[in-house]
This record gives C-alpha cells, sequence and structure tokens, in this order.
C-alpha cells in the first residue's frame, strides 16, 4: 500500500502547474510570522506535492534547539513532539540540517525519529546555502523518489518567506496590534495586485516583490537551466529600463518592457511605469508596476492586419471591375446591364453605338435611338415581370441611328441574383443576325440553284433514258427490217426461179431437139434467150449469196482438203470456158499443207477470180499461183495479162454491183457482184483479198488464207 | 418418140407448177423414162402405192399436203418406204435441203435444174438397176 501511494505521490509531483506555485507564494506574502508561514508551506505539499503527511521544523541556533512548528496529515500534538537539541551531533536530524540539502530516510529504525511510525519520510533542508546555518527542515512522508525539486521550491519559497518575516519590524508591530494588522494589510493589498509591483532601491537591488514579480524575477536553486536563464533575462531587461527611466529617458517613466514568461517560455510585452519613492528610513527608492499588454498588442496587430487584408481585398476588386469593364468593351457583340428598376446602368461600347445619341446628330438618329430603347425596354421588362424566368431569348428588330439600316438581333437576358435569391441586374446580349440572315439567304438560293441544276440533270437524263429507247426500238426495227428484207429477197428468189427453170428447161429441151430439128435463125435465137436466162439466173444466184450472207445464212463448214486437188477441180470445171477463151491457164503449186477450211467457200472465190481473169483477158496468159507463206498461211494468186484496172479504182471494184465500166453498152458481161461477194467470203475464212494491177499490164488478184480456220 | 416398154423404169413427177411438171415429164418420155404425174401430196401418195414407180421427182412446196409431208408418210409406209425419192426446190437457202433429207429424201436439187441434168442426176440414183433409156444426145 505504501508503495502504491508512493507511486502516486511520484507522479503527482511531477504536475505541479505554475497556478499552484503562485498560490503558494501569494499565501506565504500574506503570512506575518514564521509559524504560519511553514503551516502555509506544510499545507500546500500535502495538497499539490504529493505529500501524505509533512512536519516542519525550526532551527534557533540561538538557543541551540530544533523544534516542530507546524504540520499537515499529522497532529500538533505530534509535530510538537519533535523536539531536540542541535548539540546531538549523531542525530540523523542534525545531520540532515547541516550538511547536503536533502535525505530520505527508509525504515527508519533509529528511535530518536518515530515520527511517521515506522514509514520512511525525506528531509528537506530550508534556506542555509553558503555561509548562513539552515533555518529548518522540511520532512515529508512517504519518502520522495529522485530528487525533491517541488519540494525543495516549496523550501526556497518558505526560506525567503522567512527571512522576510524576520526583517519585518518587530518591536513596533509586535507591540500594536493594529499597525500590524494595517502593515499585513498593506502587504496582502501588494500581493493581490494582478500586475507585477516591485520596489528597487537607487543601486537597482529588489527589496520587496509582491507573488506576480517573483515568478518573473526570482528563480529557486532547482529550476531548470532554461528557467532559470529566463529569469536572468528578465532581470536584464527590467535593470536596463529602469536604469534609461531613471536617466529620464522616455516619456514620464513609461515604456514598454520585453519580457519571458519562465514557465512558458512565452514572450510577454509589459508597459513600465515606475516612480521614485522616498522613504525617511529606507531612503529613495523607484516603484515599478509592469501591466501586462501582451494581449492588446496582439489585438492592435490583429486590427492592423485585418486592415491591410481589407485593403488588398478591395484592391483586387477594383483591378478585377476594371478587367471586367474591358472585357466588356472588347467583346464586339452588344452588352447591356440593366438594374432592378429596368434602366440602363452599364453598357459596352457596341451598345453604345445603338442605345445612345451622339452630340449634333440629327432628328432622325434620335427617333431611332428611342426606338431602339423601347423595342430594348419591352424586351428586358418581359423578364422582369416574370418571377421564376431566369433568361430569355428572343428576337429584337433595331436599327442603327448612323445608318438608319435594319439591325435583326438576337438578344439573350440573364438575371443576377444574389446569394439570397435578390434580383440586382439583367444582363443582356445582344448578337447581331444580319450576317446569319444574309447567309441563310444565300444559301436558300444556292440550294434553288442546285435544285434546278438537279432538275435539269434528272430532265437530261430522263431525255437520255428516252433517246436510248428510241435508238434501241430503231435498232430492233432496223433488224427486223434486214430480216424482213433478206426474207423477201429470199422469196423473189425463189419467185424468179421457178419461172427461169422453165424458160431454161424448154429453151435446153427445144435446142436439144425435143421438139424435132430447128432452122439455123431459129436455133440462133433461140440460144441467144438460153445465154440471157442464164445471166438473168447468175444475178439471182449472186444476190441470193450475198443475202445469205449478210443475215449470216450462210454457215461455215470446215473440211480438211488438199489445195492443189481443189485447183485442178476449178480448171477442170472451167475447161469449156478456157478452151473458148484460147489462153494458155498455166498452174504453179509449190508444196503445200493440208488445208482446214470451208472448201466449197474457197472454190467459189477461186471460180469467181479465174472467170474474172478468162473475161478480161484478151491474149496472153493465166497464171495459179499457189504458195506457203509463213508458218500458218498460204496465198492463192491468179495472175493475168489482161486489160489491168486503173489504181483509181481498185477499192471500186470490190463494191457491190461494180465494174469499171458500169455503162449499159460496155464490153464485158457480169453482174458486178462477183468481187463483191470474194471479198465477203475471205473475210468470213479470215483472210485477205489483194489487188496489184496496172492499165494495160494485167491484174494479179491474192488471196491470203490461214491454212486452218478456228472458229 | 421412143418406143414404151414395161420394162423401162417409171418415174413419178410431182409438182404443182404444170409448165415445170410436163416440161420434165416430156423429157424423161425423151429420154426413154415412163412418166407418171401428180399434182400435189395426196395425189402422190394414191399414185406410188398403185403404180409402184421407180423413183419419184418431188417438188416441194405444195398446197394440200406438201413433199416434206408426202415424203415421211411414203417412207413411212412398207410397200413405198423403198422407192427412191428426189427432192426438187426453188428455195436455196440452207435449211430446206436438210429439212428435206431427214423427211427421208435420197437426194435434194435445187432448182433451177435443166432437164440434162436432171437425167444425170436420175440416172446416178437408180444406177444399174433399172434399163436406161436410149438417149438422143446431150445437149449443147
Amino acid at each position: 500500500m505504501a508503495m502504491a501511494r508512493e507511486s502516486v505521490a511520484v507522479a503527482a509531483r511531477s504536475t505541479v502547474s505554475a497556478e499552484a506555485k503562485l498560490a503558494l507564494l501569494e499565501e506565504l506574502q500574506r503570512c506575518a510570522d514564521i509559524a504560519s508561514a511553514a503551516q502555509s508551506t506544510a499545507e500546500w505539499l500535502v495538497t499539490h506535492a504529493g505529500a501524505e503527511r509533512t512536519i516542519v521544523a525550526a532551527a534557533d541556533h540561538s538557543r541551540g534547539r530544533l523544534a516542530g512548528i507546524a504540520g499537515a496529515g499529522v497532529s500538533t500534538r505530534q509535530y510538537k513532539k519533535l523536539a531536540f537539541s542541535l548539540d546531538e551531533p549523531d542525530h540523523p536530524l542534525v545531520n540532515a540540517l547541516t550538511n547536503g540539502s536533502s535525505f530520505s530516510f527508509h525504515r527508519p529504525t533509529d528511535a530518536r525519529i518515530p515520527l511517521f511510525g515506522d514509514s520512511g519520510f525525506t528531509s528537506v533542508k530550508v534556506g542555509g546555502g553558503g555561509e548562513d546555518p539552515a533555518l529548518g527542515l522540511i520532512l515529508i512522508c512517504p519518502a520522495v523518489e529522485g530528487p525533491p525539486s517541488n519540494v525543495k521550491w516549496a523550501a526556497d519559497a518558505l526560506s525567503r518567506s522567512l527571512q522576510r518575516v524576520s526583517m519585518l519590524p518587530v518591536g513596533p508591530v509586535e507591540g500594536d496590534p493594529r499597525l500590524r494588522r494595517e502593515h499585513a494589510l498593506l502587504f496582502n493589498i501588494i500581493n493581490a495586485a494582478t500586475d507585477p509591483i516591485l520596489f528597487t532601491n537607487m543601486e537597482g537591488q529588489l527589496i520587496i516583490a509582491n507573488a506576480r514579480a517573483e515568478m518573473l524575477f526570482t528563480a529557486p536553486d532547482d529550476v531548470s537551466e532554461g528557467r532559470r536563464r529566463a529569469v536572468q533575462l528578465n532581470n536584464m531587461f527590467f535593470s536596463a529600463a529602469l536604469s534609461r527611466t531613471a536617466l529620464g529617458e522616455g516619456e514620464a517613466g513609461r515604456r514598454e518592457l520585453l519580457l519571458v514568461d519562465p514557465t512558458e517560455g512565452s514572450d510577454l510585452l509589459f508597459e513600465l511605469l515606475s516612480t521614485a519613492v522616498s522613504d525617511p528610513r529606507e531612503g529613495t527608492g523607484v516603484v515599478s508596476i509592469l501591466r501586462n499588454i501582451t494581449d492588446l498588442r496582439q489585438a492592435t496587430r490583429q486590427i492592423d492586419e485585418n486592415y491591410a487584408r481589407l485593403r488588398t481585398a478591395e484592391a483586387e476588386v477594383r483591378a478585377e471591375r476594371d478587367r471586367l469593364n474591358l472585357l466588356i468593351d472588347s467583346v464586339a457583340d452588344p452588352i447591356i446591364v440593366t438594374d432592378q428598376e429596368g434602366e440602363i446602368s452599364l453598357m459596352n461600347n457596341p451598345a453604345g453605338r445603338l442605345f445612345t445619341v451622339v452630340s449634333g446628330s440629327g432628328e432622325d438618329a434620335q427617333r431611332i435611338v428611342r426606338a431602339n430603347d423601347a423595342h430594348f425596354t419591352s424586351f428586358v421588362s418581359g423578364l422582369l415581370s416574370t418571377g421564376w424566368e431566369t433568361t430569355r431569348r428572343g428576337e429584337i428588330a433595331l436599327m442603327d441611328p448612323n445608318t438608319g439600316k435594319q439591325v435583326p438581333v438576337e438578344a439573350l437576358a440573364a438575371k443576377m441574383l444574389s446569394e439570397v435569391g435578390e434580383l440586382t441586374a439583367i444582363v443582356t446580349i445582344l448578337h447581331d443576325r444580319t450576317e446569319a440572315i444574309e447567309r441563310n439567304d444565300l444559301y436558300e438560293q444556292l440550294k434553288l440553284a442546285s435544285e434546278e441544276l438537279e432538275g435539269k440533270v434528272r430532265a437530261a437524263t430522263a431525255e437520255l433514258a428516252n433517246q436510248n429507247e428510241l435508238l434501241r426500238r430503231q435498232a430492233l426495227e432496223l433488224e427486223q427490217a434486214s430480216a424482213a428484207k433478206s426474207q423477201f429477197l429470199a422469196n423473189v428468189s425463189h419467185e424468179l426461179r421457178t419461172p427461169l427453170n422453165a424458160i431454161l428447161g424448154y429453151a435446153a429441151m427445144t435446142l436439144q431437139g425435143v421438139s424435132g430439128e430447128l432452122s439455123a435463125p431459129q436455133r440462133r435465137n433461140l440460144s441467144r434467150i438460153d445465154a440471157n436466162a442464164r445471166h438473168l439466173l447468175t444475178l439471182i444466184n449472186e444476190i441470193l449469196d450475198i443475202t445469205r450472207i449478210e443475215a449470216g445464212r450462210m454457215p461455215i463448214q470446215v473440211v480438211a482438203f488438199n489445195l492443189a486437188e481443189l485447183v485442178r477441180e476449178v480448171t477442170t470445171e472451167l475447161e469449156p470456158i478456157i478452151a473458148k477463151s484460147g489462153l494458155e491457164v498455166v498452174s504453179r503449186i509449190g508444196d503445200l499443207p493440208i488445208m482446214r477450211t470451208d472448201r466449197q467457200k474457197v472454190k467459189q472465190i477461186l471460180v469467181n477470180l479465174l472467170s474474172n481473169a478468162l473475161k478480161f483477158t484478151p491474149k496472153g496468159s493465166i497464171t495459179i499461183r499457189a504458195q506457203v507463206q509463213g508458218k500458218h498461211t498460204i496465198t492463192v494468186a491468179v495472175i493475168d495479162t489482161g486489160i489491168g484496172i486503173p489504181q483509181a479504182d481498185h477499192v471500186k471494184i470490190f463494191e457491190d454491183f461494180r465494174q469499171v465500166d458500169s455503162t449499159p453498152r460496155r464490153a464485158y458481161g457480169g453482174t458486178g457482184l462477183g468481187l463483191s461477194i470474194c471479198r465477203r467470203l475471205t473475210t468470213m475464212l479470215r483472210g485477205t483479198l489483194k489487188l496489184e494491177s496496172r492499165l494495160a499490164h494485167g491484174s494479179t488478184f491474192t488471196l491470203t488464207l490461214p491454212t486452218t480456220l478456228k472458229k | 418418140m421412143p418406143t414404151k416398154n414395161k420394162t423401162e423404169p417409171l418415174v413419178l413427177v410431182v409438182d404443182d407448177f404444170a409448165d415445170a411438171r410436163e416440161m420434165y415429164g416430156e423429157y424423161l418420155k425423151f429420154c426413154g423414162f415412163r412418166v407418171a404425174e401428180a399434182q400435189n401430196g395426196v395425189e402422190a401418195i394414191d399414185k406410188a402405192k398403185r403404180l409402184k414407180p421407180d423413183l419419184i421427182l418431188m417438188d416441194l412446196s405444195m398446197p394440200v399436203v406438201d413433199g416434206w409431208e408426202a415424203t415421211r408418210r411414203l417412207k413411212a409406209d412398207s410397200t413405198t418406204k423403198g422407192i427412191p425419192v428426189v427432192a426438187l426446190t426453188g428455195h436455196a437457202m440452207t435449211g430446206h435441203s436438210e429439212s428435206a433429207k431427214s423427211a427421208g429424201c435420197d437426194l435434194v436439187i435445187t432448182k433451177p435444174c435443166l432437164p440434162h441434168d436432171l437425167i444425170k442426176e436420175i440416172k446416178k440414183v437408180i444406177g444399174g438397176s433399172g434399163a436406161v433409156a436410149k438417149q438422143k444426145r446431150a445437149p449443147a
């Protein structure tokens, strides 16, 4: 139990507050005698420093005795019991009084100190530094672990108090109780003052200090180094300030003094009021009163700071407003600010041009400005009259006062509300729509033009489609007409053949003598009928051939054959004519590959060419020369020594119904369709037919054909 | 005029155009053939069945029953299918010849055809089977 209580005491000891200490100092200041000062200290130690029981003993060196004069936690009888002679050199408490500053007695067995039973205690010396003998002892139970700083502080405080009490004038005080009471009251008044009050002699030595002043200017032995230093500094500052006052500096002895709070370490600002006081006994001294003005100075500084901040804020607001004005003026669109009454309070330059009259402007301009103003006011009042709407958009028809031109604008007005929702202003921005309207007009025109163009294109396309359809129909009609023509020609040819067949048949039969012998003139005439009928037949056949080729009704039949054999066949077939012509017909056939093409058509071409040569060669010879030309081609040339064909007619002779001489009384028979048919057939066989000829020097027709006709 | 003999080949000439029919008939008789004539397909079939000719000279374009149809019926009949049919056509267009052959004609000749040339073709078809009539002379 003792140990537990002791640990609580240790813990409590360390937390003795400055206020508690101040309270003790004040208490001691009020004490006018040794016994009451000792009793106050004993009680303070129990209350604030964690002691259970305390006894204070005073040493009376003149009588050589140490006796208990006060106690706390113990009875009066108990501390009065403590009384012994200082002559007992081996007494533990005498030893504690003369040597060291504190002693701890654990479980004391010495019968001479049966103070707290068998509980341990600590004794701390009061006063007695240096030459002076100790004034007494403070005994504290239970024993204190470690350096008993709080107890020492209390011992010092008590020591100073005892010294002061002993200095008080004893005689009269003791002699006159009224004066003594007055003295005590005065002292209490000084101590009760919350400002530190000091009395110094002319040498600057401190004579009297109240409790507050002691806190600042005195340091007990056991305080921390920091606190001691703070007290030293305070003394230095105070002395300096005081000496300046003594020298007559400052006004009316009033000056500021910056000190350090020894316990807190914070700065304290005081106003120092010093007054010289003359005392007949003590001589002249100085009474100094320090008034704490730390908080006041702080408040002043705060006010200064707030004021500066206010100034800065004001400047910022002004700058902001200037910037805003600049911004508003730099906007090209008119901006107008109206107050809650609808009156214009601010507008930028573009708005000014619409709503203000330039001095010296005409009647018209003034009228326009009035009209603009009326339009604008009616627009804004529309927004003012509605409580719930915060913005309004609309179009206003304004006019430019300088030019008199229409200015259609789109207006956007917005309510500016204060923090409490109260209407402060209406800001309206006008946007000139002239350009937009013009652009729109242009766009409409473009659209119209585009549509027109589109329509034209559509019409042209339709027309084109129409034409195409017409052409297609015409092509179809042409094709049908062509087919009809072919069919017509085929029919005509058939209808012509039937009577021609009879004419030819009867003529031949009669000439043959089927109907009896004929006279010479009869035979001659009948022969002419026969010859003309045959010519007519040839004509009909050739027309039919051309018709068939053009109608695509002459199929190609590819067979393998020997060209030399074919040439022999052709000459054999025409032998009667050759014989009658009396010309020499020579065949010069080289080594030829087997041909694979339409034999019948090749034959028809060769018959035609040879017939022509025989027809147009009065004398000389005809040569048929066939040879290989290149790898896949052969040529067959029919060369005559006949009348020849002038250069100018080389193309013409391949045309339909053409002979060089096309007069009715021409010298040579034939339909004039032969070469035309040859050319067509050659083309069908993918060959060429060329003519080389000079008038009176004969002609050479050269047929060039691929040896194999690929379909 | 040549004497007519039962052993001489009988040619049935079928043509609706009398000039042509009689011309060929006359020339055939001149050349020693026996000749029967028919003006259309129906008559041709009737006479063919009845007379059993050695050869039929058949024009293709005819009224009532044309040459193609008549030939088909003759070739379909077992009693007449052995008789050679030589077709004569005035249509020179290809197609007529093919269709006539597919109808059963043994030979197709395009008009105009001189009597002399016709006899040559007929003799080729009959070959050595029938007695060849004596010919006076070839045409000039």
